[in-house]
């Protein structure tokens, strides 16, 4: 009941933000609103890219009302949308003196370590900058759920210990997140010969057999262009 | 017409020397502005009388022949002559002169160099003319030609402002003072605003979709209108102008904003868009390079191809074009950003034969250095990638702050920047290809012994992989752009070869629609 109650302004906040961005994206105006909707972002754990590319455009248009802090906030949830490319594509915009800054040093290797698979250099580099992570709320798991993804993309089944690296979790916890997977997501516990092996669900990347023969099939709307002449 | 580059390629990047170095226009000994000549007066007369008749072919003809063979004949080296000398031969029509006056312009920006005023008279031309369309005070018909180079070269003089005003050492007092008092000439807010207003008021996205239904009519007809009184000048505008601000957005970096404004456009099929080359060049050239940057290498290779395939194609029936040098820059520039996305992406496959064996003739060489991912690689990329890509450009006004200093650079240099980091993140991933492509199972350690790594850094490399090698498209789907795929059972390797997507289905339905089209030319034809 009081959840629902403060979920309300956030709703509204959201939906007048995209509102917003429909009518007139390109206005100086919009600033301020899209700041508080990072914060806004940031603290109901929402994400909008096209939101926040928007603002930071503006910050390229006029770099002197540009909020660092808020640059920063932005890319932390850009982190936490991997694997879509939205870390690069906030790059892409902020000047480059500005990403000389420690704080942009420190969240461009963290993006490093993630895009090349090094989990577990990334989760050291992380618990050295906690201040600037922990700011987030949902960070860890966000990333988990990247880890995860490429896992599945890759593995058929994963020993535990590499399972265990890249999430960052271990002992207890592992038994417990791996029990969650189970019931939630059919995962499968074995026996390996070297330790547990977790049997990750298959899909069209870890099983390519699976993969769906787009040659067999044509969208409808490419088929309404001969309708005037079928008929 | 346009026969500048699309991207303003004559200030280039490597060589400061290929900056322009005649004199400012305008200031030629012997330029009357007021004389006007015979030929010039006829050709305006002729002009005006064809638009007021709504005469599009002679339109046509006048603008994208006359104009261009009087400015070589008459005015190499010299504007024609200005608006208020022509006025009277057209009963002083305030929409004819906005138009003469935009001509004038670009004629000045491909043969000249402005000068600052110039510029900010250019500008100011562009709103006057921009506000009569857009409070929908015109009926004319003009070819989509015309509307589109409108469009086109509104935002060539954009970037072109930007990388002038970004060029702050050597400005005098007089600029900068000038740029000072219009700080509003030419920025940013002002252009995506036209564009953005030309896309909302003609409701060209909401035409799009109920062409879908059948319920309008734009392709068909090429955006032109033949009902009635009506205009097609603010609705092709309205359509180009999506293009347009993809175009915008690449320049600044934006590339999934870009995207999206060209959504309505379905580029897949033929479209108003193709109707005109250098609107077709365009977006599709700013579409790749757009994908490119996303790491969507498929999408970008498939549009890169077609439009390579076609121009290799048809580009015979434009060597008279005004704009044939232009076809050809942009060409071999797509074939250099064809060469990177095949080389990060090595989907030789999707590449029609033709494509492809200009692009070994041209690029072969290099491509296989390229594989290698050494010094002398990123040096290849780097090289590739400065010769290709848009003239980027930095929005915001100088500071006017002593020292000044230039920083038309800024924008290039973070781009290419970014995508070596890219291409550096990558440089494993060609050598485990080599390797997967000659296994059908391979054990994690003995793959670990052949790259010279140890197990775990041979998992990251893996990850690494599947990671480049799949894509999140713009609904968030994931897309496998991998050539060779593979999956891991605990620590054995299974490679996958993935096999080529024959469309058969849209081959047939473009050649039924070719059919019905010839049979129709066909029932039209009446013998004696």
């Amino acid at each position: 009941m009081g959840r629902e109650l403060q979920k309300q302004p956030q709703q509204e906040m959201a939906s007048a933000v995209e509102q917003l961005l429909a009518v007139n994206p390109y206005n100086p105006d919009i600033l301020p609103d899209l700041e508080n909707y990072v914060n806004e972002q940031v603290s109901s754990e929402t994400y909008s890219l096209d939101a926040n590319l928007c603002l930071l455009r503006l910050y390229q248009f006029e770099p002197e009302r540009m909020s660092t802090q808020i640059v920063a906030r932005i890319l932390v949830k850009a982190l936490m949308a991997m694997p879509a490319p939205d870390f690069s594509l906030c790059l892409f915009l902020i000047p480059e003196r500005v990403q000389m800054e420690d704080q942009f040093k420190t969240l461009i290797i963290l993006s490093h370590y993630l895009e090349t698979g090094k989990f577990r250099q990334f989760w050291d580099e992380a618990a050295k900058n906690r201040h600037i992570v922990e700011a987030v709320p949902g960070f860890e798991q966000a990333i988990q759920a990247y880890a995860v993804h490429v896992l599945s993309l890759t593995y058929q089944k994963v020993p535990r210990s590499v399972l265990a690296e890249a999430i960052n979790i271990e002992g207890l916890s592992l038994d417990k997140f791996l029990e969650h997977q189970v019931a939630n997501s059919g995962w499968i516990l074995e026996k390996g010969g070297k330790g547990q092996l977790i049997v990750i669900p298959p899909n069209e990347f870890n099983h390519p057999e699976l993969k769906k023969k787009s040659s067999d099939s044509i969208p409808l709307d490419h088929i309404t262009r001969i309708f005037p002449i079928l008929g | 017409m346009a026969s500048y580059d699309y991207d303003d390629s004559r200030a280039n990047y490597d060589d400061p020397r290929h900056a322009p170095v005649s004199s400012p226009a305008g200031q030629d000994i012997g330029y009357d502005p007021n004389f006007v000549p015979d030929s010039v007066k006829s050709f305006v007369v002729h002009l005006y009388r064809h638009i007021r008749e709504k005469n599009v072919y002679e339109t046509h003809q006048m603008y994208e022949t006359s104009f261009q063979s009087l400015s070589d004949r008459l005015f190499k080296d010299t504007p024609w002559p200005s608006v208020d000398a022509v006025a009277h031969f057209v009963d002083n029509d305030h929409v004819f002169c906005l138009l003469y006056r935009e001509m004038w312009f670009r004629h000045l920006y491909a043969r000249l160099s402005p000068t600052l005023k110039q510029r900010i008279d250019s500008w100011d031309n562009y709103c006057s003319l921009f506000q009569v369309v857009l409070h929908g005070v015109v009926n004319m018909q003009l070819p989509n030609q015309w509307l589109w180079d409108m469009v086109d070269e509104f935002v060539y003089q954009f970037q072109s402002f930007c990388q002038y005003r970004a060029k702050m050492k050597n400005k005098t007092e007089q600029e900068i003072a000038l740029l000072r008092q219009f700080d509003q000439a030419w920025n940013v807010y002002g252009v995506l605003n036209y564009l953005q207003a030309f896309v909302e008021k003609s409701s060209i996205i909401h035409i799009l979709e109920e062409e879908k239904e059948g319920l309008e009519q734009f392709t068909a007809t090429d955006g032109y209108d033949y009902s009635g009184g009506s205009s097609n000048v603010l609705k092709v505008l309205g359509y180009f102008s999506m293009v347009g601000l993809l175009r915008v957005h690449c320049l600044l970096g934006d590339y999934h904003t870009g995207l999206k404004c060209l959504l309505p456009i379905d580029i897949s099929q033929q479209g108003v868009f193709t109707s005109v080359i250098g609107s077709h060049i365009t977006t599709i050239y700013h579409y790749g390079f757009a994908n490119l940057m996303l790491r969507r290498y498929v999408d970008a290779i498939h549009e890169f191809n077609r439009i390579l395939l076609y121009i290799y194609k048809t580009k015979q029936y434009h060597q008279k074009s005004p704009q044939y040098e232009q076809i050809l820059k942009k060409n071999e520039q797509m074939y250099a950003l064809l060469a990177i996305c095949v080389s990060l992406c090595p989907q030789v496959k999707l590449v029609d034969e033709t494509v492809n064996s200009q692009l070994r003739e041209k690029y072969g060489e290099k491509m296989i250095r390229m594989q290698r991912y050494d010094e002398e690689a990123f040096a290849i990329y780097d090289e590739l990638f400065s010769y290709a890509c848009p003239k980027f450009i930095t929005p915001s006004a100088p500071s006017f702050e002593e020292p000044l200093v230039n920083y038309n650079q800024d924008a290039y240099r973070l781009q290419l920047k970014l995508f070596l980091y890219e291409v550096k993140q990558q440089q494993l991933l060609s050598g485990v290809r080599t390797f997967l492509k000659v296994y059908s199972t391979i054990s994690l350690g003995q793959l670990a012994i052949y790259m010279e790594v140890d197990e775990s850094t041979l998992r990251t490399i893996l990850l690494t992989y599947k990671h480049k090698t799949h894509a999140v498209d713009s609904v968030g789907k994931i897309m496998s752009n991998a050539d060779v795929d593979f999956y891991i059972d605990d620590d054995i390797i299974h490679v996958v070869e993935s096999k080529p997507v024959n469309r058969y289905g849209d081959f047939f339905l473009r050649q039924i629609v070719k059919l019905e089209g010839m049979i129709n030319d066909l029932d039209r034809v009446k013998l004696d």
